[in-house]
């Protein structure tokens, strides 16, 4: 439409990553280095996936819709196996840095615990992922025209970016309860994210009924926020503990040295 | 994975189709610039947006120009619209105004109706203050009353034409859906828009851009604008020593003159049909009939035929002959013409009356006068026992706008045009896209293919044939050859119905591609083919050849010339043999193409020889630097990048910021939010946490 749309749409989609990104990962060159890894194992994903699917629909048959359909429902599921499939890869070459870097380093702590892992690399799967799911529709919004001439639904670019802002999050809370759950061995929870991520993906497909697709995606969001905030070591007596403040007589009582 | 949209769409980008629709059709109108003023039309670098309104009628201009509510409006116009005084009204009310889109009907309108200029060329004629106050500007007759002078007005905003098809029902039901206010209301956002580029790079006048053409600091210095230049066609009936410039002793010369171009209002759209092709269509026909009688009996006198480029803007064809005449640039100098007979408009004859205008300030002088009558005398004689009359106007008027008026600037020459208007053009649409086949009444019966077409002899032709042959006879006796032989000199109608159909219906016909050589076949368009100047990249060569000069030329040279048995590649280095170094002096050598015999598909192609050739007709202006001269001409056509227009919605402006207001309102409250969390960090996330492992 215009660059205030250009604007508003980029700042839906990627506020929360920069706000993320500027407040917890900018000054830590490790997360940084681990971050932008974590951006590369999904761009390595998303070119294996896209491959198969450009090679399928090759050999396919051009005119024939269903089938097109057919291909990119298939397309769908197997850039999402193989997204986490990746993430599990991602894991286990992350334990195994860890490791390395420990008999390296002459500390005798980990400079950087799995949990913090868990939320670096999950957000680096989301910066890449939103990148590569709205900037050309951002691109797109920066001229004149808006969607609608030939009868589509005007929200289009709204709605990109919301889904784009709750994928970004949700990619990092699956980080969170993927690694966790790969940690304690509780499969189950792996099983739960990639399903839940199947889910979100598949919603998509409701398009352009976009509230359809998109108050079903925000109930997953902030269930997996919940999950997540839980799995990285919140409880409900923390968040009460800040909200009255009376977190300062929490760690005077407990002696934490700061 | 957002939309599952086109999905047969894998290597397009999908969200720019879902926006955009691009309008196949699109003429702009250009800028062209003279020694003090600009005229044409601009546009913004990024185009110009605005949101459509279908014009209904003059009254409806209101609500563009006053009392709508979302400006700037981009007006679709019907063409029976498109007059004088709303395009004024529109050019004033321009900041309001984004562009105008006219959509041009498939028949002409009824009204006659001309957007050039009610006197043109008046300053670069022969009748100037000097020459006779009393004839300047059209004192005595006004040629061109219907003209409007819109082609030469400034505006500030993109006029694109389009055509009735698909583009324009898709622009027509968008404005219906959505912009159309029922019932007094107003309507609502999203709106249909469109976006016009036509972004011109040169501004103010000739000399601003030529120099800013010569600017050089750049590693590619950019060219801002071009004069207009393409090429006259000339060919004489005894070959002339083209190498020898110059005054050539002995040599009497009657010159034949015709104009070859036309413009309109738009770019590229100039059929000029009456202006110009039925002029230059019987002088071709009138030298295709002198062929035999002046190969069998040479008249004393030579035939000098020459078809001028670039006459709409100010004489430049014919100025720059007269120039190189004067500074010895060509094969004959003035001293040379023994008298001028120019064909003007003569499609349009009602009552088939041909009317001769002469001269009255140079026929003051008696021997001129003299020859004069004798011209006229020889004319009446030649239509004697023809379908056609001609006589003169009968009062003294000054000749009507026409190349021999610059030759009359150089020296007093005697000489007749011949029209078929009285005094006023009877042409009434001068200049204007709509002066086509069918303003001549060039009709054919259904059902014809393209080649029966082609050679079916329509009336138009017929009486274009006797004009024709009027000219020929008057040259052939002009040229002080025998009066016995006028009988057998007869223009042939067939010649005339082909070249008219080539070039006002269908240039890429069977015969037209006989006539040229192989790599001229892709210029030869479906569509009609138009007569226009052509811009040429000032002093790069070889020069630019319009397609349409350049069929002009092997038409004359198939018409007047001869075949030779010739191999090509001689051919193509202008000689007879391998030691051949005289011929190219006096003939010009040119490979067609031929046809293809009966058995066979592969074409055999021949060798032409002829007197015909191409003189470059740039403004003298040009070459002396002088480029606020009013002596000759000086336009320029402006360079531009894209030409291209686009329709889509546009949303509203409070939905715009309402956007960009929840953004930067997400934006703060996720900065916010990530604040509050990282500095409560180690509260939020302690529990389970390993004691003096861990590290935050």
């Amino acid at each position: 439409m215009t660059a205030s749309v250009f604007f508003g749409c980029t700042f839906i989609a990627f506020g929360p990553a920069i706000a993320l990104f500027l407040f917890t990962i900018a000054r830590e060159p490790l997360r940084v280095i681990f971050l932008i890894a974590g951006a590369f194992f999904w761009l390595v994903s998303l070119l294996l996936a896209s491959l198969v699917w450009f090679i399928s629909v090759q050999i396919s048959n051009k005119d024939s819709a269903a089938q097109q359909k057919g291909l990119l429902v298939f397309g769908v599921v197997l850039s999402v196996l193989l997204q986490e499939a990746f993430r599990f890869a991602y894991y286990k070459l992350l334990k195994k840095a860890n490791e390395g870097l420990l008999t390296l380093s002459q500390e005798e702590t980990m400079p950087i615990s799995i949990r913090q892992l868990a939320y670096v690399s999950g957000l680096g799967f989301g910066f890449m992922s939103g990148a590569f799911s709205v900037v050309n529709i951002l691109a797109d919004s920066v001229g004149p025209g808006t969607i609608g001439i030939h009868g589509d639904s005007q929200h289009y670019f709204l709605s990109s970016a919301f889904m784009t802002m709750a994928i970004i999050l949700l990619h990092m809370f699956w980080g969170v309860v993927f690694f966790d759950g790969c940690e304690k061995q509780r499969w189950w929870a792996v099983a739960a994210v990639v399903a839940s991520h199947l889910i979100v993906s598949c919603l998509t497909f409701q398009n352009p009924e976009y509230v359809g697709s998109l108050v079903p995606t925000y109930v997953i969001l902030f269930l997996m926020g919940v999950w997540a905030f839980y799995a990285a070591g919140g409880s409900l007596r923390n968040l009460k503990l800040c909200l009255t403040c009376k977190d300062k007589d929490f760690l005077l009582a407990n002696h934490r040295p700061r | 994975y957002k939309d599952v949209t086109s999905i047969s769409c894998v290597g397009c980008n999908s969200v720019e189709k879902k926006i955009y629709v691009n309008l196949n059709y699109t003429v702009p109108c250009v800028r062209l610039l003279n020694a003090t003023h600009q005229i044409g039309c601009q546009s913004h670098l990024s185009g110009n947006v605005g949101v459509l309104h279908v014009l209904e009628s003059e009254e409806n201009l209101d609500w563009v120009l006053h009392s709508g509510l979302t400006p700037p409006y981009l007006v679709i116009l019907e063409s029976s619209l498109f007059t004088r005084s709303i395009m004024m009204k529109l050019k004033n009310g321009s900041s309001r105004v984004a562009g105008v889109a006219v959509v041009t009907p498939n028949a002409n309108p009824s009204q006659g109706t001309s957007p050039h200029t009610s006197c043109p060329n008046e300053n670069t004629g022969v009748y100037t203050e000097n020459y006779d106050p009393t004839m300047a500007r059209c004192n005595v007759t006004v040629w061109n009353p219907l003209g409007t002078g819109l082609s030469y007005e400034e505006f500030d905003f993109p006029i694109f034409a389009m055509k009735e098809d698909n583009d324009t029902q898709v622009i027509r039901q968008c404005y219906m859906d959505h912009n159309r206010a029922g019932n007094g209301s107003t309507p609502q956002y999203p709106l249909c828009a469109m976006q016009l580029y036509s972004h011109m790079s040169a501004v103010t006048d000739t000399a601003t851009c030529m120099r800013r053409n010569n600017i050089n600091f750049s590693l590619s210095p950019e060219m801002v604008c071009d004069p207009l230049s393409d090429f006259n066609v000339w060919a004489s009936t005894r070959p002339l020593n083209n190498t020898a410039k110059g005054h050539k002793e002995g040599e009497s010369v009657v010159l034949a003159a015709a104009r070859l171009d036309s413009r309109s209002f738009f770019f590229d759209i100039a059929p000029g049909a009456e202006s110009g092709v039925s002029g230059f269509v019987a002088l071709l026909a009138a030298a295709h009939a002198l062929r035999n009688a002046t190969q069998e009996a040479p008249p004393p006198r030579n035939i000098l035929y020459a078809f001028f480029h670039g006459e709409t803007f100010d004489y430049i064809g014919s100025s720059r002959m007269v120039y190189d005449m004067e500074k010895n640039n060509f094969a004959v100098d003035l001293d040379n013409i023994h008298s001028v007979l120019e064909v003007g408009q003569v499609g349009l004859h009602a009552e088939s009356r041909l009317w001769l205008h002469s001269d009255p300030v140079s026929r003051k002088n008696s021997s001129v006068n003299e020859e004069v009558k004798k011209l006229i005398l020889r004319l009446q004689s030649a239509a004697s026992g023809l379908n056609v009359s001609v006589e003169e106007p009968g009062f003294s008027q000054p000749l009507p706008p026409s190349s021999f008026q610059r030759f009359l600037r150089a020296r007093p020459i005697p000489g007749v045009v011949i029209e078929d208007h009285r005094s006023a053009f009877t042409n009434s649409f001068y200049e204007s896209m709509y002066d086509n086949a069918e303003y001549l009444n060039i009709s054919y019966p259904p059902d014809l293919t393209p080649d029966e077409q082609l050679e079916y002899v329509t009336d138009t032709a017929k009486a274009l044939t006797e004009v024709a042959t009027v000219v020929a006879r008057t040259l052939y006796i002009q040229a002080g050859g025998a009066e016995s032989r006028l009988g057998s000199i007869n223009a042939d109608p067939q010649m005339v119905t082909r070249i008219l159909y080539g070039f006002l219906v269908r240039s890429n016909n069977s015969w037209f591609q006989q006539l040229i050589p192989s790599d001229l076949v892709s210029h030869l368009s479906e569509s009609r083919c138009f007569v226009y100047y052509l811009l040429d990249s000032y002093g790069r060569a070889p020069a630019l050849i319009s397609p349409p000069t350049l069929l002009v030329q092997y038409l004359l040279a198939n018409l007047t010339g001869s075949t030779v048995n010739v191999s090509q590649d001689d051919c193509w280095n202008q000689r007879v043999e391998e030691q051949d170094k005289e011929s190219k002096h006096m003939y010009s050598y040119l490979w067609v193409q031929g046809a293809a015999p009966p058995n066979s598909t592969e074409r055999v192609g021949f060798c032409m020889r002829s007197a015909a050739r191409l003189s470059k007709a740039l403004s003298p202006a040009f070459d002396l630097h002088e480029y606020t001269s009013k002596d000759y001409s000086t336009w320029t056509e402006s360079r531009w990048k894209t030409i291209k227009g686009r329709i889509f919605l546009v949303a509203s402006h409070e939905l715009e910021m309402l956007t960009l207001g929840v953004g930067v309102g997400v934006l703060l409250t996720s900065l916010m939010l990530t604040y509050i969390m990282s500095s409560k960090a180690d509260i939020l996330f302690s529990s389970g946490r390993e004691p003096a492992n861990a590290t935050y």
